[in-house]
């Protein structure tokens, strides 16, 4: 016996594992796109773009079902052990996370043509850097599995906490202009929403990281530290009020 | 597991029902163990696994000097049970096998009746005062066996007439029944169909805590399910011994996942 590290005995086995890669690779970078494509139909106003993004959600849904299938079938046909176990339970999770990912970018395309006054909302002029960052986090997420890269992982977990930053600071810009301006109450709870999506989308991006530190380390990633003065605490709640 | 074959290995919680200390076997001028120390819990199964002549099976017929019958073998090292050195010249062979029962890779009943085969062995250690405490003995022993319902009506039978994993579930009936403190299974079901192999995985859940349990399995999913300690040996010598969740799911030695994952070869 000599440890090669890297064959399985049963090749299929190997193809298996290489398909579900290129399928975790392929549903990442497809949400990654959706989530540009959706904040650039809202900056240009554009209903067509929006509207592929809502109809490409269907390709991100159908490679998660193809993701699950392969992955319960490996599972089921080679009974894998250690770093192949947790390989595949990694793969089985990301995917539904990612194609959560994909449906909040849906849901931001979906608000384009419900804003019409873009110029006039202030806040807005956050979105384009916040969506920059969380859109960022998930190819991160998803480079770190392709690459068993766990500091990476680690990298994306801290980095969330911009995003997060990113969110408290609209959320109170928001509030504020929906004070000043009562008629753009409406128009600005939809670019609050928007700003929550794009919270909700670096989560997920953290949620993969863990994973993906899980599946290369066997253990689970070490918790975020936080801070613990008042306004820490008011950003926590913030953030985590729709966890 | 940090290399350390010449420390002492817990086998967790507890006192270990054997110990082994720097056990070393030589088939002639062939080495097939190095110093192996491990320790065997009452409260555990411990599983071994390798590959085909890594040892595990010569280190588990260590345990009940089942290696005294090789003329070439020699055995250097301690094993202990409760504290008794198994290899010292005043321990009783006979008295060590009853103690510490063994269980084949093939089913090997006695060409006799189902109740003989669970009998002979209380009978030759006249464990039993008298024909009523012998038909108890044969019946419980048959009942942890799970083998009971299947057979009470044709105790008259002969062994070798059951299927092969009644029989399997015979020949340990046949160890439970002189009240053995360790059971030592050798490749158990690998003789056997899936189900077959269940009942038997089912009965070695059902017993385990009452007598300590070590199994030689290729298997490795069997070994996942039915062990809480796993060692692995390669080439003689043991890579790593720890907890079967963590074997299973996140081995400390690369050589040990390689096995597990299929990757050797």
């Amino acid at each position: 016996m000599s440890p090669t590290g890297t064959e399985h005995t049963v090749k299929a086995f190997d193809s298996d594992i290489n398909e579900l890669r290129g399928m975790v690779a392929e549903i990442g970078g497809r949400s990654e796109q959706a989530i540009a494509k959706s904040m650039r139909a809202l900056e240009n106003h554009d209903l067509v773009l929006a509207a592929e993004v809502v109809a490409e959600d269907k390709l991100i849904d159908d490679l998660e079902k193809r993701i699950d299938d392969l992955t319960f079938q490996t599972i089921a046909l080679r009974a894998p052990m250690a770093d192949d176990l947790r390989e595949l339970i990694a793969t089985f999770k990301i995917s539904g996370v990612v194609e959560r990912i994909g449906d909040y970018a849906k849901n931001i395309a979906k608000r384009v043509p419900l804003i019409t006054q873009a110029h006039s909302l202030g806040p807005i002029s956050l979105l384009p850097s916040m969506s920059k960052i969380a859109s960022e986090l998930v190819r991160d997420s998803l480079d770190a599995f392709a690459r068993r890269d766990a500091d990476l992982a680690m990298e994306v977990n801290r980095r969330d906490q911009i995003v997060d930053d990113f969110y408290n600071s609209i959320f109170r810009a928001v509030i504020t202009h929906m004070i000043e301006n009562p008629k753009d109450i409406g128009e600005a709870a939809h670019l609050l929403f928007i700003a929550k999506n794009l919270e909700r989308i670096g989560d997920h991006a953290t949620n993969v990281a863990e994973m993906v530190y899980f599946a290369a380390t066997g253990e689970p990633m070490p918790e975020r530290s936080r801070g613990d003065n008042p306004t820490d605490l008011l950003d926590d709640a913030l953030s985590d009020e729709a966890d | 597991m940090t290399n350390s074959k010449n420390e002492m290995i817990s086998a967790g919680d507890g006192s270990p029902k054997m110990t082994t200390r720097n056990v070393n076997v030589f088939y002639g001028d062939k080495q097939a163990i190095n110093d192996v120390s491990i320790d065997v819990n009452m409260d555990n199964v411990t599983a071994f696994i390798g590959p085909s002549g890594c040892g595990k099976s010569t280190f588990l017929r260590c345990l009940n000097r089942m290696n005294d019958t090789i003329p070439i073998a020699k055995v250097t090292g301690e094993i202990t049970l409760e504290g008794e050195d198994i290899y010292s010249p005043t321990m009783d062979v006979v008295q060590l096998r009853a103690r510490v029962g063994m269980v084949f890779q093939k089913p090997n009943p006695f060409p006799k009746s189902i109740y003989d085969n669970v009998a002979y062995g209380p009978r030759i250690h006249g464990l039993a005062a008298g024909k009523d405490e012998l038909d108890n003995i044969v019946e419980t022993s048959l009942q942890r066996a799970g083998l009971w319902g299947e057979v009470k009506d044709r105790l008259l039978d002969s062994g070798t007439a059951l299927s092969g994993g009644q029989q399997q579930r015979l020949c340990i009936a046949r160890a439970i029944a002189v009240d053995p403190e360790v059971i030592l299974m050798d490749e158990p079901c690998s003789a056997l169909d899936p189900i077959a192999t269940a009942k038997i995985e089912e009965l070695i859940h059902e017993i385990r805590g009452r007598y300590a349990i070590v199994i030689v399995t290729h298997n490795m999913q069997q070994a996942a399910r039915v062990s809480q300690r796993t060692a692995f040996f390669h080439l003689g010598t043991l890579v790593e011994y720890g907890e079967t969740s963590e074997i299973f799911t996140n081995p400390t030695e690369t050589q040990t996942r390689d096995y597990i994952t299929g990757r050797y070869g």
